[in-house]
C-alpha cells in the first residue's frame, strides 16, 4: 500500500524497488474520472511502468502516439525508444481505425469490430494483447512483469461494443496477464454521472468489483478553481475477500502542472494556506 | 496529429507539433516563429502555410476559427488535426453563423474547403458567406457606429444582457487585420471573385445518397459512411495526409459539417430515445482518426438540444476535441427582460483538449455572453451588477427596493442555476469561489 501512496505523492520523480513492485503484482487498477479529465493518471502509469522496466502493452484508443510521447517526455520517458527496443507495444487506435475502416485487412485486426455491423466480442483485441505480452523465450528476462494499459475502455462502448463484451475482454486479459503472467492491468473508464449511460454504468460497476485499486479523479463540487484542479479518491480493495471487510480509502486534492501533478490534503492547497 | 516532420519523407507519422519530429520538446518561447537553423525544410514550409501559427503553449499548429474572440478563448485557435464541435443554438441561427465564419476564414487564407451538409447545397452556403472587414473600411464604419445606432438594414433580434462577475475586460474591439484571424461583416456577402478563386469540395447528402457503397455494412448510417469515404478520398487525392511529398506547397483542409446528427443525415437520434446509438459516435471516432493523420481541421455543428438520449451527448463530447455550446436568448423568457439587454446569448466552453500536454490554458472566465451587432460578433464576460446598477436599469425609485430586490434576485437565481455551481449572485466585486 505504501508503494502506491509514495508513487502518487511524487508523480514526477518515481523511484521504485523491485520488492515494492512485487507487492503490487497481478492486480487490476481501475482509473476513473467524473466531471474531469483523468488522462493525467494514464500518463503517470505509463511513465511509471516504463521506468520500472516493465514490458508494457498500451491500447491507446484516444490520442495519437505523438501526444503520449510528448507528454511522456515531460515525465521522463521516451515512447519512441521504448517502442524501438521492444519494451512498449503500442496500439494507436485512431490511426489503426482509419486503416481498418477503409481497407479490408488480410489478417484479423485488433480493431476489426469497426468494420462489422454486429461484432459479438473483442477477441481479436484480446489476441493482440496476449501476443504482445507473451513471454520471450530467449533465456534472459529482458523486462519485468507485463503490464496492460488501456486508454480508455468507455470508448469501446461508443464504437459499438456492449458492456458485457468489454467486461469479457478484461476478464480474458486478467486471466492471461494477471494470473498466468503475474502482471498488472490499468484501465481508464469514464464515470458518466447522471447522463444515464447505462452501458457505461454496467461497465464501471462491473470493473469496480474486480479491481484491487480504484483511483477516481473528480471535478470539485464547487466548480472551477484555478489552484485545485480536482480531487483524487484512492480506494484499496480486496476483491476476493468478503465485502464485510472495510476497504481503505484516501482523498487528496490535486493540481496538474506542466510536468507533474502535486497532491495535497483537502483544503491544504498552497494557494489557500 | 497531422504528420509534420514526416510530411516530406512519408514515413510513419510522429505528430503535428511544429518541430522536427524526434527532437525533444523545447520551451514554447523557442518555438515562436520559424527556426533560424532551418534544420528541417518541411518544418519551415509548414510554418509558412497561410493562416496558421504555432501555439505559444505547446507549438501545436493552429488555424483561426474565423472569430478572433473565439480563438482567444480556445487558447489561440483551432489545432490542426482536431475537431471543434459546436452545439447548435435552438434555431441554428448563431451556430450557422459561426459555421460561415469558419469557411470564410478558409477562403481568405487560401485553405481548401470541404463543406458537407444534408440541408443546404454547399454552393449556396458559400454564396452566403460574410464579407471580410478590411482595415481602413472598418475603422471608418466603427467610428460611425459609435456615434449613432442606426440599424436600417438590421435584422438583428432584440438584444439581451445578463451580467455577472466583474472581471478583466476581454479584447472586445477589432485589431488591425493580421494574417491570422479576420473580422467579418455579417451584413455583406463575400465577394464573388474570392469564392471563385477558392478551392472547395462540396458534399450534399441528397445528391450522394444514391451511389453504391463499396464498404461492408457496419453500424454506421449510409450518410455517414458516404461522408467518411468522401473526406478520406479528398485527403488522399490531394495529399493532405502527406501521401504526395512532391507537392510544392502544403495547405490546410478545412472541413465543415453542418447539422450532424439531424434526421436529414439519416440518423434517428434526434427523433427517438432508442435510436442508433453507435452510428454517430463511430463516425466521430473514424473522422478524428482521419484528422489526426492529415493537415486538416474540422468544425461540426450539431443540434444536441434535439438528441433524446443524453448518454449520446456525453459520448459525443468525449469523442470531440473542443466543444463549444451556444445558447441564444431568442424565444426564452429572458428576451423581454430589461435586465438582459446587450447580449444575444451565452457561449459555453464545454471542453478544451489537452494536446501534447498534461494541462491546458484554462481561462478564468466561465460565464461568457455573445452579441451580434451589424458588423461584429463579440464575446464578453458577463458582468456583475451591483444592486444599485439593477435599480438604475429597471428605472425604479429607491423606496421600492425591497420588492424589486426580491423579484430580481429570483431572476438572478434562475440563470445561475443554468451556469452551474461556482457562479452566483454577488453584490460588489467579490469573487464567488467557494473553496
Amino acid at each position: 500500500r505504501s508503494f502506491w501512496k509514495g508513487s502518487l505523492a511524487s508523480a514526477s520523480s518515481v523511484s521504485t524497488t523491485w520488492t515494492e513492485l512485487r507487492e503490487g503484482l497481478g492486480k487490476l487498477t481501475l482509473l476513473c474520472d467524473a466531471n474531469t479529465d483523468g488522462s493525467f493518471l494514464v500518463h503517470h502509469f505509463l511513465s511509471f511502468y516504463l521506468k520500472a522496466n516493465c514490458k508494457v502493452c498500451f491500447v491507446a484508443l484516444i490520442q495519437s502516439f505523438s501526444h503520449y510521447n510528448i507528454v511522456g517526455q515531460k515525465l521522463g520517458v521516451s515512447l519512441t525508444v521504448a517502442r524501438e527496443c521492444g519494451q512498449l507495444v503500442f496500439l494507436e487506435g485512431l490511426k489503426s481505425s482509419v486503416d481498418v475502416f477503409f481497407r479490408a485487412q488480410a489478417e484479423p485486426h485488433p480493431l476489426q469490430f469497426l468494420r462489422e455491423a454486429n461484432a459479438e466480442n473483442l477477441q481479436p483485441l484480446y489476441e493482440f494483447v496476449r501476443e504482445a505480452l507473451k513471454p520471450v523465450d530467449d533465456g534472459e528476462a529482458a523486462w519485468r512483469c507485463p503490464v496492460l494499459l488501456v486508454d480508455d475502455l468507455s470508448v469501446l462502448l461508443s464504437l459499438g461494443m456492449g458492456a458485457v463484451a468489454v467486461l469479457d475482454f478484461i476478464h480474458y486479459c486478467r486471466a492471461t496477464v494477471c494470473w498466468e503472467r503475474k502482471g498488472n492491468i490499468v484501465a481508464l473508464v469514464h464515470d458518466s454521472g447522471d447522463t444515464e449511460d447505462e452501458e457505461n454504468n454496467i461497465l464501471l460497476n462491473g470493473l469496480s468489483h474486480q479491481s484491487h485499486l480504484i483511483l477516481r479523479a473528480e471535478g470539485l463540487a464547487t466548480g472551477f478553481c484555478r489552484d485545485v484542479h480536482g480531487q483524487l479518491r484512492i480506494l484499496w480493495r480486496t476483491p476476493s475477500q468478503p465485502t464485510t471487510q472495510r476497504d481503505q480509502s484516501l482523498t487528496y486534492q490535486y493540481k496538474i502542472q506542466d510536468k507533474s501533478v502535486s497532491f495535497f490534503a483537502k483544503g491544504m492547497s498552497p494557494a489557500v494556506l | 496529429m497531422a504528420a509534420v516532420a514526416t510530411c516530406g519523407t512519408g514515413a510513419g507519422s510522429t505528430g503535428s507539433v511544429v518541430a522536427a519530429g524526434s527532437k525533444n520538446h523545447v520551451t514554447s518561447f523557442q518555438r515562436r516563429g520559424p527556426r533560424a537553423s532551418g534544420s528541417d525544410s518541411s518544418y519551415s514550409r509548414l510554418v509558412s502555410i497561410a493562416g496558421t501559427r504555432p501555439s505559444v503553449r505547446n507549438g501545436q499548429l493552429l488555424v483561426s476559427t474565423g472569430l478572433p474572440a473565439l480563438d482567444q478563448l480556445l487558447g489561440g485557435g483551432l489545432a490542426v488535426g482536431t475537431v471543434l464541435l459546436i452545439e447548435e443554438d435552438k434555431y441554428n441561427i448563431y451556430s450557422s453563423l459561426l459555421f460561415k465564419y469558419f469557411l470564410a476564414e478558409g477562403i481568405i487564407n487560401g485553405h481548401t474547403l470541404l463543406v458537407a451538409s444534408a440541408k443546404e447545397d454547399p454552393a449556396d452556403i458559400l454564396q452566403e458567406l460574410p464579407a471580410p472587414l478590411l482595415d481602413d473600411n472598418f475603422k471608418k464604419d466603427f467610428d460611425e457606429e459609435a456615434c449613432n445606432h442606426k440599424t436600417a438594414e438590421s435584422n438583428i433580434k432584440m438584444k439581451i444582457a445578463w451580467r455577472y462577475q466583474l472581471l478583466p475586460k476581454m479584447e472586445a474591439g477589432p485589431v488591425s487585420s493580421s494574417r491570422f484571424g479576420h473580422y467579418y461583416d455579417a451584413s455583406k456577402k463575400m465577394p464573388q471573385e474570392l469564392i471563385e478563386a477558392s478551392k472547395w469540395h462540396g458534399f450534399f447528402f441528397p445528391e450522394k445518397s444514391s451511389s453504391t457503397l463499396n464498404i461492408e455494412p457496419c453500424s454506421l448510417t449510409h450518410g455517414y459512411i458516404k461522408l467518411l469515404q468522401f473526406i478520406q478520398n479528398i485527403i488522399y487525392e490531394e495529399g493532405f495526409d502527406g501521401s504526395n511529398p512532391q507537392k510544392k506547397q502544403k495547405n490546410i483542409l478545412r472541413i465543415g459539417i453542418q447539422n450532424l446528427g439531424s434526421p436529414l443525415w439519416g440518423d434517428d437520434i434526434c427523433c427517438t430515445e432508442n435510436g442508433n446509438s453507435h452510428s454517430l459516435t463511430k463516425f466521430l471516432y473514424v473522422l478524428r482518426g482521419l484528422l489526426r493523420t492529415s493537415l486538416s481541421a474540422c468544425m461540426i455543428t450539431m443540434p444536441t438540444h434535439l438528441i433524446q438520449n443524453k448518454a449520446i451527448i456525453s459520448r459525443v463530447t468525449n469523442l470531440s476535441d473542443t466543444v463549444v455550446g451556444l445558447e441564444s436568448f431568442i424565444g426564452s423568457e429572458r428576451e423581454t427582460n430589461p435586465l438582459y439587454k446587450d447580449y444575444h446569448g451565452l457561449i459555453h466552453i464545454r471542453q478544451i483538449p489537452r494536446l501534447n500536454n498534461l494541462i491546458y490554458d484554462v481561462s478564468d472566465v466561465k460565464d461568457l455572453a455573445f452579441k451580434l451587432k451589424r458588423k461584429l460578433f463579440t464575446i464578453e464576460e458577463e458582468k456583475e451588477y451591483t444592486l444599485n446598477d439593477l435599480y438604475k436599469r429597471l428605472h425604479l425609485p429607491p423606496d421600492l427596493s425591497d420588492t424589486v430586490s426580491r423579484s430580481s434576485k429570483q431572476d438572478l437565481a434562475e440563470p445561475s442555476k443554468l451556469l452551474g455551481p461556482g457562479c452566483g449572485v454577488m453584490a460588489g466585486g467579490k469573487k464567488h469561489l467557494d473553496f
